[in-house]
């Protein structure tokens, strides 16, 4: 196998300067995903920084009332620590409709937003792929692309971002922190992932060196009503056909903060803003919600073997907008 | 101990636990790529990126030149072998790509990563041709051939199905589709092959293999096979050729046949000289071990309006390879089950640029009867009759097809009893809760009983234990524990008095672990072999004098001996399951199968066959799809985080039920084989539930959320 450098600092600074941005280092958080790009030719870094020794694994409370979740801490510690469970449900649920349970005892909250496509292409190098190989082709416009994107998609890549916690971060309208040789910066969660467009092999804003440390939950989303729901092959363990996150503050009747994702939907989550500009202020009856959900999805663009996605899609935001909405009256 | 025989309970028929259990869960039994031999290496085969075509070079230099790398095999340099049955066991013989995933070259190294990174580092080019991967009835290379699989006829007529159908006051026309699927056991296959005492000669043919013998250690379900295929291959004396499958981590028929790993790692350990292991990654599987090959089945039903059947055609096409015809046998099952005066069962089959489909459980009955057995729930739909009382209704009297009478058959017996049990009368409105649409289905399972030649020894030590010795193969069906239980009850003796030793290709030859047969074959000689060994004790003095008493039996003329019967195990399968109208995903939320499978020996592991065979075709009705990609030619799902086989959270509690069933024309052991009928019927019993809680019916597997929201719309 290709030799690598192992490198497993103690502090930040250390780490960013193991890594030093250049194409061939990664920084290494539970393994689960690049181990597995590795074994299969995609990654062959020459250099592994490994994260999980410095002090980025705990879920702390901040000042404003909001939560900082280390970008180390486990899927599982995430997703069953109480003030995750209590103040942001939807975190929670998301994180536990992903992978299994042995993978979350070792996959981290980092590693989960940065994790690749399980597009089959771009896992298999013997086949074209713009994002592996930027020029290479995409195999799978042409090929099997049932599990593929409807939205946002580009003729370089089809190819959607699997993450179940990421969708739920969207609608939280949480942060990321980043740390990189220039200092701490954090992006909204809802745009730490890209679309496609000329550049499928970025999938996110994260520059050369940077180390995600954290994701921010804001005080704002504390506590209101959310829901996580997935639609899959099999019962667990596969990745989402499609899923959605939605937020729902109901005052009065009327919507006073709605927040709406999708997953499995396109290259990043998706949020709908056109359907949340629809609904806030309004009344959320069934036809409201229906209407507005179906004003975000027609815009998608579905390929030849994947157009169940948008029904899906549809009926999954539905049915959770209206769960809140009736939670709400009662 | 006490040589004399104390008092004692029989063995069999009591719940008795795997004997290889401790040695399993401690890590200590020892599959075919644990065996470290000194100074082993490793190899990683590299397959074709094209689906059909002529490799035109391999560059291995690059590959070579990375550390630890030892050899690079090609079709230019690998050792020549000697003929096999299966073209697909003459690897690296010649140029040509039959399909996509073929293999073209094979590094070895001192490790298995290093042999990993030579073979994605060695340069293959090719000439490549048009390929055509799509199966259809219309294919214009569809052919009849003259046998299926397991040897039955291609095409059975019997009266004239098709005007008694044209002719029938209630129709049901209908096609179905099964997609291929794939067996992937927990232990994909692996070999390790030691050469000793011969001198590769300087070609590094195996043709001077000379006085060389080979030992390997294989994943396979039978070992006598594996060791006839080296044998010739390499081409060596059968003598000459040890094969070792002491434990094996499933199979499910992918093993059933030597694979191309066991030659690959044979052929590598006479080119370098050391023990080499080959363990092939799962990704490989898809195309490389075999697979259910897809089945378009077109069923015709014709009745009258009180249900009883007037005419019954079952076609069926299907795709094999272009370098071997492997033919499932999807119409066979309609010749057994349900008597109809006009009988039309017929395969054809198209070589196309894919794998070569192989083995999997229940290969025929279990695709076969999930177009049948949707079909007669169409029918029962059109009738508008219970499904179970149409069934029983069109019971045969004697085999349709054959006319021979059946050795036993309790096919109405299972359906009344799982009738019963499942409290199907009260299960028949659907239902629906909230967004859910629930609904109940049954269908018939069938396998017909095989049983083989096999032989056996026993020894009887003075100290009044005994050692069974029998080429057998336990895929983790707990076979070893039943020949252990045979034994004990045969030769009255409680069972820790007796040592079973079974896989290695030294011992008697016993047949392969596959068509349900294992336990009667093996069993069969084992009996005779401890029968006749009390008759001799009985007359024989004691204590033995050391060494003991040995005494061998061969059943070769008895188990060829062809049975006047119709013989085969039946069973009945009910699921009541929910569709979730917002998702389109389905659901089991019960599953209960009764079975007539004659005398059930170890209900433990015997349960656990017929839950097991239920889990996989609850997978096949739900699950598991392999779609073959359009643009490139292979199976695009090619390991488990996209081929979806159940997991715990897809399975509900599955109830198991047996009749006591007691037939005499079997053999000595009297089970009829409970390894696949577990699987079929399944499919369809969900399929029709599925049809029950929705009123929509969807003709090809699986059933998933894409499918059923598209039905639903």
């Amino acid at each position: 196998m290709k030799p690598f450098a192992y490198l497993r600092p103690t502090g930040l600074p250390e780490a960013v300067a193991a890594h030093g941005g250049r194409p061939g280092s990664r920084y290494l958080g539970g393994g689960t995903n690049l181990v597995d790009l590795m074994k299969l030719g995609v990654e062959a870094p020459d250099t592994l920084v490994d994260l999980t020794g410095l002090p980025l694994a705990s879920v702390e409370e901040t000042s404003d009332g909001g939560l900082r979740i280390g970008s180390g801490v486990r899927n599982a510690t995430l997703a069953s620590h109480p003030l995750v469970r209590t103040r942001y449900p939807v975190l929670a649920q998301a994180v536990l409709a992903g992978a299994s349970a042995q993978l979350r005892n070792v996959a981290t909250t980092g590693g989960n937003l940065l994790q690749r496509t399980r597009c089959p292409y771009f896992q298999d190098v013997a086949k074209p792929c713009n994002k592996r190989e930027p020029g290479s082709g995409c195999g799978a416009r042409d090929g099997s692309h049932r599990d593929h994107a409807v939205l946002g998609h580009s003729p370089q890549c089809i190819a959607t971002h699997p993450s179940d916690l990421a969708v739920a971060l969207a609608v939280l309208d949480a942060s990321v922190e980043l740390h990189g040789p220039d200092g701490t910066r954090s992006v909204p969660a809802a745009a730490f992932h890209r679309l496609p467009g000329e550049h499928p092999e970025r999938d996110t804003v994260v520059e050369p060196g940077e180390i995600v440390t954290a994701v921010l939950l804001p005080p704002e989303t504390a506590g209101l009503p959310c829901r996580y729901r997935k639609a899959r092959d099999r019962a667990s363990y596969a990745f989402a056909l499609a899923s959605v996150a939605a937020l729902l503050d109901i005052a009065d009747g009327r919507v006073r903060r709605v927040a709406l994702a999708f997953g499995g939907l396109a290259h990043r989550p998706w949020r709908a803003s056109a359907a949340e500009e629809l609904l806030r202020g309004a009344d959320p009856t069934e036809t409201a919600v229906r209407q507005a959900v179906e004003a975000e999805l027609a815009g998608a663009q579905p390929l030849r073997d994947n157009a169940y996605k948008v029904p899906l899609a549809r009926n999954l935001a539905c049915d959770v907008l209206l769960a809140l909405a009736r939670a709400a009256r009662s | 101990m006490d040589p004399e025989p104390p008092a004692r309970t029989p063995a069999l028929g009591v719940p008795a636990t795997r004997r290889e259990g401790l040695l399993k869960v401690t890590g200590t039994a020892r599959y075919a790529a644990e065996h470290a031999l000194p100074d082993r290496a490793y190899a990683w085969p590299v397959p074709a990126t094209v689906a059909r075509g002529q490799v035109t070079a391999v560059d291995t230099a690059a590959a070579l030149a990375l550390p630890g790398v030892l050899a690079v095999l090609t079709p230019y340099d690998a050792p020549r072998l000697g003929p096999a049955d299966d073209p697909n066991l003459r690897v690296l013989q010649d140029l040509a790509v039959p399909h996509r995933g073929w293999y073209v070259a094979l590094a070895v190294a001192e490790s298995t990563e290093a042999a990993r990174a030579a073979a994605a580092a060695v340069r293959v080019t090719y000439d490549t041709d048009p390929h055509d991967t799509g199966l259809r009835t219309d294919h214009p290379d569809l052919y009849t051939p003259e046998i299926v699989n397991g040897g039955y006829p291609a095409h059975r007529e019997r009266g004239d199905a098709v005007a008694a159908f044209a002719a029938a006051e209630v129709q049901v026309d209908c096609a179905y589709t099964v997609p291929p699927l794939h067996n992937h056991p927990m232990e994909p296959h692996a070999a390790t092959a030691l050469w000793e005492a011969g001198e590769a000669g300087e070609t590094g043919d195996a043709g001077d293999a000379g006085a060389a013998a080979l030992t390997v250690y294989d994943s396979s379900q039978g070992t006598g096979l594996v060791r006839q295929a080296l044998a010739a291959l390499f081409r060596l004396p059968e003598d000459r050729v040890t094969v070792v499958s002491e434990h094996v981590g499933g199979a499910f028929g992918c093993k059933g046949t030597p694979r191309p790993h066991v030659v690959l790692a044979a052929m590598a350990a006479r080119y370098t000289g050391r023990p080499v292991t080959l363990a092939l990654p799962r990704r490989h599987l898809p195309a490389v071990v075999g697979h259910r090959p897809p089945t378009l089945h077109r069923v015709r039903l014709g009745a009258r309006t009180d249900g009883t059947l007037t005419a019954l055609a079952h076609e069926v096409t299907t795709h094999t390879s272009r370098i071997r015809e492997f033919v499932e046998q999807a119409a066979v099952p309609a010749r057994v089950m349900y008597a109809a005066p006009a009988l039309l069962t017929t395969h054809r089959v198209v070589a196309l640029d894919v794998p070569t489909p192989s083995w999997m459980r229940a290969p025929g009955e279990c695709p076969g009867m999930y177009a049948l057995e949707s079909a007669v729930d169409e029918l029962a739909d059109a009738l508008g009759t219970d499904p179970v009382e149409l069934r029983i209704r069109n019971e045969p009297d004697a085999e349709p097809d054959s006319g021979r009478p059946f050795s036993s058959r309790h096919l109405v017996a299972c359906l009344r009893e799982g009738a019963a049990l499942f409290d199907w009368a009260a299960h028949r409105t659907p239902r629906r809760d909230g967004p859910l649409l629930i609904g109940t289905g049954v269908a018939s399972s069938t396998y017909p009983v095989y049983v083989a030649p096999a032989s056996a020894r026993v020894h009887a030590r003075p100290d009044g234990t005994y050692l069974v010795q029998t080429n057998a193969t336990d895929l983790g069906t707990g076979a070893r524990t039943v020949l252990g239980q045979i034994a004990a009850d045969t030769l009255r003796v409680p069972p820790d008095r007796v040592t079973v030793e079974i896989g290695h290709s030294a011992l008697p030859p016993g047949p392969v672990a596959g068509g349900s047969a294992g336990t009667a074959s093996w069993g069969w000689a084992v009996h005779d072999a401890c029968a006749d060994l009390v008759a001799l004790l009985e007359r024989h003095p004691r204590p033995l004098p050391e060494p003991g008493l040995s005494v061998s039996a061969d059943t070769t003329a008895s188990a060829k001996q062809r049975s006047p019967y119709a013989r085969h195990a039946f069973g009945a399968q009910f699921a009541e399951v929910q569709v979730d109208t917002v998702t389109g995903e389905v659901r089991v939320r019960r599953l209960l199968g009764v079975f007539a499978a004659g005398r059930i020996l170890n209900p433990l592991t015997a349960r656990s066959q017929f839950v097991g065979g239920m889990v996989m075709g609850l997978g096949m009705a739900l699950t598991e799809h392999s779609g073959v990609d359009p643009a490139f030619g292979d199976f695009t799902e090619s390991d488990l985080a996209s081929y979806h086989v159940p997991v715990h959270a897809d399975v509900p509690d599955i109830e198991v039920h047996w009749l006591d069933e007691h037939d005499k024309h079997l053999n000595p052991v009297g089970g009829k084989g409970i390894g696949e009928i577990g699987i079929v019927g399944t499919a369809a019993a969900i399929g029709n539930a599925f049809h029950h809680a929705t009123g929509r019916r969807i003709r090809e597997l699986p059933l998933t959320p894409d499918r059923v929201l598209t039905a639903l719309e």
